[in-house]
C-alpha cells in the first residue's frame, strides 16, 4: 500500500518502543547489552518453538485444514510456553551475571538494580517479538496492492500493527511482574502471567475478526499495566502527586542527609 | 509467539529451518502476498524492437504501471477511460475485437492510460487482422527508385491490405496479451465486483487495479543502443548489454551431397528451392504463422522428401538446393546473409552458380486449388532471364495458372534479395493473384484455424498426428507440383507421375508444427538427451534473440529424417565420423537420433542418419559489418529487459494512506512525550514509601 501505510504501521507498532528505546535505554550502555541479551533469548525461543512446529508439522501432516490448525494451536501453546521458559532463564542468567559484575566492580550495591532488569529484557523480549512479527507484512505494504481480492478484510495492516503494539507493550510487563514474581517466590502471579500471555496469544485466532482480538488484547494489556505499575512500585498516590505537579514538594519533603 | 492469522508464522521461519532439514516447502511468495495480489501467468507482453532509424513496441516504467481496471466491451466504454473516470490512470482491458488502429490511436494520445491488455479473441475476428505493414519489408526488396521505382512502396499492388502497422507503432505504455479466458474472466469478476459503478455513482475505493511490468532497457534506434552495448563491453568489468540484435540460423540442404569446406565447380548448377520459417505478431514470441511460413515450409519439406525418393535423383545434370529462411520477417535477415555470404565466397555455392530460383510464398489458402506464379518483370525484360522465367511457368501448367501479366513485381520474398545482386531467372508461387489471400497476415490469429485445418472430435494425440486433414491433402498437391516442376528444371528426363508427395507425412507436420511439437513422431526424429525442445503448447516461430530456436532446430531434424538415409554405424562412429576413414564423410552430416519407442518397452533403439543438411548463420551483414544505420541491410534489434509479469490486485485510496500515516506519527510523538515525562518522573512514580530518594533510577 505504499511508503504512506509502510512508515505509518512502523510508527504505530514500534513507536512506544522507539521512544522507550530512545529516552532510557540509548544513555546506558548496560541497560542496552541487557535489552540485546533479551532479544537474543526470545529469539532462541522462538527458533526452539519452531523447531518443535515444523517436526510436528511433518509428522502430522496432512493437507486436512482442520488437522492443520489444530497443529497451529499446538504450535502457539508451545512457542508461549518456550518463551515463558526463557524468560525464566534469561531471570536466572541476569540473576548470576549480576553477582559476577559486582564481585568484579567492587561496589556495594548491584550495578543495575533487578526492577530495571525486568524492564528492560521485558522490551527486549517485546521488540524482537513485534519485529519478528510485523517485518513480513511490512515489506508487503510498500507494494502498490493492500489485502482484499480474495475477500480478506482491507484493515489488515492496521490490525496487524496494532496488535504488534499490544503485544510489545505487553511482554514489558509481563518481564516486570514475572521478575518480581521469581523474586518474591509468588508463583500464583508467575501463572498469572503465563495464562495471559496464553490468552492474548489465544485470542489471535479470533481474526479476521478484528474487534475480536484487539479488543480483549487491549484490555489485558491495560490490566497488566496496572499491575506491572503497582508492581513496580507505583501507587495512587504517587500518580496523583506526579499529575499534580506536587512531585517537588515531595522529594523536599522526603530529602534526607546521604 | 501468537499468529494474525491463521497462517504459518512466514517465511522467515521456514528460512531458518532450511538448512537445517532440507526440505524447501514453498517459500516462493510469503503468504501474505500471495493474499494481496494475484499474479497473470499466462500472458505475453509487446516488447520493444529497434531499427535503424526507429524504435517500435512498448515500455514501462521501471518499476511496472499501475492502474485502475477497466473493461471495454464496446466503443462507447473507452469514454470512462479517456474523459468521465475519476480515477485515472487506467488499465484497460480490451476485447480483441475491439483492438483496431483507430482505438489504438486514441489510447496512445491519451495520459489516463497506463496500460492494456488485450484478451485474445475466440474465434478470430472475421473481418480479418494484421498488425503488419501494408507493404511488408518495404525498401529491403528488390524494387526501389533504381529498380522498376513504379513497383517501389506498393506502388502497384498493396499485398498486405489489411495491414493497420500496429506492430511498427512506438506505445509509452506496457502492452500484454491475455492468453488464458480463465485468467481474463478472473480479472473480469474483480472488475465487476470492485469497479462497477453503482447506480450511478462513482465507484468507492478499494478498487481493482492492474499491474504491468515490462520495462525495456534499449532506447531510440539500434546505432545508439549497440553503441551503448558496446561501450558496455568494452569498458566495464559487468557489462550490462541493452540490446540484441535478432538473429538465428537457415538449414539448408542439397539433393546431390556437396562438399562444404570448398566452393563447387563454377560450371555446376544449382536450383535453390526456398521458403522463411518465421513470423512475428504484435506480442513477444506469440508468432503462430500457420499461412504466413508453416505451411509454405512444410510443402517445401514434402517436396524435398518425394525428390529423394526417385531413383536416378543422383544423376540429375543440376543440383537441388532446399533453403529454409530464418528471420524474413525483419527485412530479410535470413537469405540477405546468403546473399551476402556468397557474394564474399564465404559459401560453397555462389551467385554465378545459381541456375533459378524458385520460391514458395503462402500457399494455404488456394482458391479453387489454383496456384498463382509470380515473376518480376524487370528482370524479365532481359534477354536471357525470360525464356527460363517462361519454362518454369510453363512446367506448372495443368496444375495452376500462370501469370502472363508483364507488370505485377514479385510479392515480398526472400528472391527479392537474391535479384538485388544478380539477376537470376526465378519465380514465386503463391495462393493469391494479387493482394494475399491470408486475413491475419503476422498476427497471433494465423493459426491453425486459419489454414482451415479441422480434426474430428475424440481423437487421441496418436490418431490427430496420423489423421490426414484436407490441409494436408492441398498442400501435398502442390508439393508433388513442386517437385514435378524441379525434377524436370533439373534436367531430368524421366516419368514425372510416380514422384508423389505424401498426404500423410504432411499432416504429421503441420501438426506437429502448428499444434503440438511434443509428438511421438517429432520425439523419435530428434537427438537424445534434447529436453525443452519439444513442448505441449501451442508451437510459435519468432525469430529470438537466442541462437537455434525450436523451430530452426526441428526443421533441422525434420529435413534430415525426410531426405537422409539410415547408415548402420555405432553412436561412437555417428558422432565422431572423421575417426573412420571414408572420403565421403565430408560430404554428409550424421546425426544420432533416438529413435521411437518400442510398443512393448520403455526405451528407444537409436539410430545414425545421414543427411546432407546443414545449417548456416542467418545474422544481418549489418552487425558483421558493423553498420548499424545500414539501409541496406536488416538492423532490426530486439531491447533487453529485467523482469516481464503482471498481477492485480486491489489499492485502497490516498485518504486511508495518509490517515495511517497521521495516526503512526501521532502515536510516535504521543509516546515520546509520555516516555519522556515518565522518565523524569520515575523517581517519585515508583518509588514506595520506605524508599526515599535514594533509589537508583
Amino acid at each position: 500500500m505504499t511508503a504512506a501505510v509502510f512508515i505509518g504501521c512502523s510508527f504505530i507498532a514500534f513507536g512506544p518502543a522507539l521512544a522507550l528505546c530512545v529516552c532510557t535505554i540509548a544513555a546506558e550502555p548496560l541497560r542496552l547489552l541487557f535489552l540485546i541479551a533479551g532479544g537474543f533469548f526470545w529469539l532462541v525461543s522462538l527458533l526452539l518453538s519452531s523447531l518443535v512446529w515444523f517436526i510436528a508439522v511433518q509428522i502430522g501432516g496432512s493437507n486436512n485444514a482442520s488437522v492443520k490448525k489444530n497443529l497451529l494451536i499446538f504450535g502457539v501453546m508451545v512457542s508461549v510456553l518456550l518463551q515463558e521458559v526463557f524468560r525464566f532463564a534469561y531471570y536466572k542468567l541476569l540473576k548470576k551475571a549480576n553477582k559476577g559484575l559486582m564481585t568484579i566492580s567492587q561496589e556495594e550495591t548491584l550495578p543495575i538494580s533487578v526492577r530495571q532488569l525486568s524492564y528492560v529484557s521485558g522490551l527486549g523480549f517485546g521488540i524482537m517479538s513485534g519485529v519478528f512479527s510485523l517485518v513480513n507484512i511490512l515489506t508487503d505494504s510498500l507494494g502498490p496492492g493492500t489485502v482484499g481480492i480474495y475477500g480478506d478484510s482491507p484493515q489488515y495492516f492496521l490490525s496487524s500493527a496494532f496488535m504488534t503494539l499490544a503485544i510489545v507493550l505487553l511482554h514489558i510487563f509481563w518481564g516486570i511482574v514475572f521478575f518480581d514474581a521469581c523474586e518474591k517466590k509468588k508463583w500464583w502471579a508467575l501463572a498469572l502471567v503465563i495464562l495471559s500471555h496464553l490468552l492474548v496469544s489465544g485470542v489471535t485466532f479470533q481474526n479476521p475478526q478484528y474487534e475480536g482480538s484487539l479488543v480483549p488484547s487491549y484490555i489485558i494489556m491495560m490490566l497488566m499495566a496496572t499491575w506491572a505499575f503497582f508492581t513496580a512500585g507505583g501507587s495512587l498516590r504517587n500518580l496523583k502527586l506526579c499529575l499534580m505537579c506536587r512531585d517537588k514538594d515531595f522529594l523536599l519533603a522526603n530529602q534526607r542527609p546521604r | 509467539g501468537r499468529h494474525l492469522k491463521g497462517e504459518p508464522s512466514g517465511c522467515g521461519l521456514l528460512f531458518i529451518l532450511n538448512f537445517v532439514s532440507f526440505s524447501s516447502g514453498f517459500c516462493w511468495a510469503n503468504s501474505v502476498e500471495r493474499k494481496i495480489y494475484i499474479p497473470l501467468n499466462k500472458t505475453a507482453p509487446c516488447v520493444r524492437l529497434l531499427n535503424a532509424t526507429h524504435q517500435i513496441g512498448c515500455q514501462s516504467s521501471m518499476s511496472g504501471d499501475t492502474g485502475v481496471i477497466h473493461v471495454v466491451e464496446k466503443e462507447q466504454d473507452l469514454k470512462w477511460v479517456l474523459t468521465d473516470g475519476p480515477h485515472p490512470p487506467y488499465m484497460v482491458l480490451l476485447e480483441g475485437e475491439l483492438f483496431t488502429r483507430e482505438l489504438m490511436l486514441q489510447l496512445k494520445g491519451s495520459s489516463r492510460i497506463s496500460g492494456l491488455a488485450v484478451a485474445i479473441s475466440k474465434p478470430s475476428p472475421a473481418q480479418g487482422f494484421s498488425p503488419g505493414l501494408k507493404c511488408p519489408n518495404d525498401g529491403f526488396g528488390v524494387y526501389s527508385n533504381n529498380y522498376g521505382p513504379q513497383y517501389a512502396h506498393c506502388n502497384w499492388t498493396v499485398w498486405n491490405p489489411l495491414g493497420n502497422g500496429l506492430a511498427y507503432e512506438d506505445f509509452n505504455f506496457p502492452i500484454f496479451l491475455l492468453e488464458d479466458a480463465n485468467e481474463t474472466q478472473v480479472i473480469k469478476q474483480c472488475y465487476q465486483d470492485h469497479n462497477l459503478p453503482q447506480n450511478g455513482s462513482v465507484p468507492e475505493y478499494p478498487l481493482c487495479a492492474m499491474q504491468l511490468f515490462a520495462h525495456m532497457h534499449a532506447v531510440t534506434n539500434t546505432v545508439t543502443c549497440m553503441r551503448r552495448s558496446s561501450l558496455q563491453t568494452a569498458f566495464s568489468l559487468n557489462p550490462e548489454e541493452v540490446c540484441d540484435a535478432l538473429s538465428d540460423y537457415n538449414v539448408w540442404s542439397t539433393l546431390k551431397p556437396i562438399n562444404t569446406s570448398s566452393k563447387i565447380d563454377p560450371m555446376d548448377e544449382v536450383i535453390i528451392v526456398a521458403t522463411r520459417i518465421d513470423s512475428h505478431s504484435f506480442f513477444w514470441n506469440v508468432a503462430p504463422g500457420a499461412e504466413s511460413a508453416v505451411a509454405s515450409f512444410v510443402t517445401h519439406l514434402a517436396a524435398a522428401e518425394a525428390l529423394h525418393k526417385v531413383p536416378d535423383v543422383q544423376k540429375l545434370p543440376r543440383n537441388i538446393m532446399f533453403t529454409f529462411f530464418q528471420g524474413e520477417t525483419f527485412d530479410y535477415i535470413g537469405s540477405s546473409r546468403m546473399v551476402y555470404d556468397m557474394q564474399m565466397d564465404k559459401f560453397p555455392i555462389r551467385l554465378d552458380n545459381i541456375h533459378s530460383f524458385l520460391e514458395l510464398s503462402q500457399v494455404a489458402l488456394r482458391n479453387s486449388s489454383v496456384l498463382w506464379v509470380h515473376t518480376d518483370p524487370v528482370s524479365r525484360r532481359n534477354e536471357s532471364i525470360q525464356p527460363q522465367v517462361m519454362k518454369l511457368s510453363l512446367l506448372h501448367r495443368g496444375q495452376s495458372e500462370s501469370l502472363c501479366l508483364q507488370s505485377q513485381p514479385l510479392p515480398p520474398s526472400s528472391f527479392q534479395r537474391f535479384l538485388r545482386a544478380k539477376q537470376i531467372p526465378g519465380v514465386v508461387l503463391a495462393d493469391h493473384r494479387t493482394s494475399f489471400q491470408n486475413r491475419y497476415y503476422q498476427s497471433m490469429y494465423d493459426t491453425a484455424e486459419n489454414i482451415l485445418m479441422k480434426y474430428p472430435e475424440g481423437l487421441s494425440p496418436e490418431e490427430t498426428l496420423d489423421y490426414v486433414t484436407d490441409t494436408a491433402k492441398s498442400l501435398a498437391e502442390v508439393a508433388t507440383v513442386v517437385a514435378r516442376a524441379l525434377y524436370q528444371l533439373a534436367g531430368g528426363t524421366g516419368n514425372t507421375s510416380a514422384i508423389q508427395a505424401d498426404p500423410r507425412m504432411v499432416s504429421r507436420m503441420l501438426y506437429g508444427f502448428l499444434i503440438k511439437t511434443n509428438n511421438s513422431w517429432f520425439q523419435s526424429i530428434i537427438k537424445q538427451d534434447l529436453k525443452g525442445l519439444l513442448g505441449d503448447e501451442l508451437p510459435q516461430h519468432y525469430i529470438a534473440v537466442t541462437t537455434l530456436v525450436n523451430t530452426t532446430q526441428l526443421v533441422q531434424y525434420v529435413l534430415a529424417n525426410l531426405t537422409g538415409t539410415v547408415v548402420n554405424f555405432t553412436k561412437e562412429e555417428c558422432l565422431n565420423p572423421e575417426k573412420t576413414p571414408n572420403p565421403e564423410k565430408e560430404m554428409y552430416v550424421y546425426t544420432w537420433v533416438q529413435g521411437s519407442r518400442d510398443p512393448n518397452s520403455t526405451s528407444r533403439v537409436p539410430f545414425c542418419v545421414q543427411s546432407t543438411v546443414h545449417l548456416t548463420k542467418a545474422a544481418s551483414p549489418a552487425f558483421e559489418l558493423k553498420q548499424w544505420g545500414s539501409t541496406e541491410y536488416s538492423t532490426w534489434t530486439e531491447s533487453r529487459w529485467k523482469d516481464i509479469r503482471a498481477r492485480i490486485f486491489l489499492v485502497a485510496s490516498k485518504e486511508l494512506e495518509i490517515i495511517t500515516l497521521v495516526v503512526g506519527i501521532a502515536i510516535l510523538i504521543l509516546s515520546l512525550l509520555a516516555t519522556y515525562f515518565i522518565n523524569a518522573k520515575a523517581h517519585v512514580l515508583f518509588s514506595s514509601p520506605g524508599d526515599g530518594g535514594a533509589v537508583a533510577y
